[in-house]
């Protein structure tokens, strides 16, 4: 069932959306379908989590 | 009629502490001309029009942003005039497949390499250590990479002036972005996150 249920979106759509939405917001399916991959998906909450970082990295370069 | 100010920067204290950028601003004017001596060019311009303009410097930003903020224009300018040139037109062609990226993923769409853990990474961006790694690893990035994305995240250019700057369109400008991201984020695991600690 796990297996199945990250299937839907694998993490390479996961990626791409996370980077999608730096761009632009989601749509709601969009939002549901990345959320729950997030739920069950630790490298790719991880991935979010270092896509965050490096907007903040970028910032305090520029400053 | 005054004179405008010469382009020296001698003895005068605001022109020296424009200067303490200068290092800062060549390296993102090469990221996005590519071109050494253009690069010189652009942040003499810089410099000289925040010279000329100092009055306009109301200090409610820090000199570095309101400096960047002058070189955005001027590289504007410049991408304007070389975009007339051959040069720039075939630049795009090596990143505007999203399927370059699938290299890091399995037929089924998993990580081949998932993301390590960085740990709690806020540190990092306190030191200057890190930030070197940073630089250096805009530099490794495909050139017309690079500028797509330093004149996102460092001239702070709207998506659409992006697009418009560059002919090309929102998805190519995505697809970049994405790219840029992901090899960032591969760069600075291996020369930072995973790399022996000096911290």
């Amino acid at each position: 069932m796990l297996h199945r249920l990250t299937h839907i979106v694998s993490c390479r759509e996961a990626s791409r959306l996370l980077s999608r939405r730096e761009e632009r917001p989601l749509a709601s399916v969009e939002r549901f379908k990345l959320a729950l991959h997030l739920r069950l998906c630790r490298a790719c909450t991880r991935f979010a989590r270092q896509l965050v970082f490096i907007r903040r990295a970028m910032v305090r370069y520029r400053s | 009629m005054t004179t405008p100010p010469a382009p020296t920067l001698d003895a005068d204290p605001f022109a020296i502490e424009l200067d303490t950028h200068r290092r800062y601003l060549l390296r993102v004017a090469r990221l996005q001309l590519r071109d050494r001596d253009l690069a010189e060019d652009v942040v003499q311009e810089t410099f000289v029009a925040a010279l000329a303009g100092r009055a306009g410097f109301s200090g409610r930003s820090s000199l570095k942003t309101w400096l960047t903020g002058i070189l955005k224009h001027k590289i504007v300018d410049a991408i304007r005039h070389k975009q007339r040139r051959p040069v720039a037109a075939t630049a795009f062609d090596e990143t505007l497949d999203v399927d370059v990226l699938d290299g890091m993923f399995t037929d089924d769409g998993a990580w081949k390499a998932p993301p390590a853990d960085w740990g709690d990474p806020e540190n990092a961006l306190a030191q200057s250590e890190f930030m070197d790694v940073l630089a250096r690893c805009l530099d490794r990035l495909p050139p017309a990479t690079a500028r797509v994305f330093t004149l996102r995240e460092i001239l702070e250019l709207e998506s659409d002036e992006i697009c418009k700057e560059l002919s090309i369109t929102a998805n190519n400008l995505w697809v970049i972005l994405h790219r840029a991201r992901v090899s960032l984020r591969q760069c600075l695991e291996q020369n930072w996150f995973a790399a022996a600690p000096r911290r």
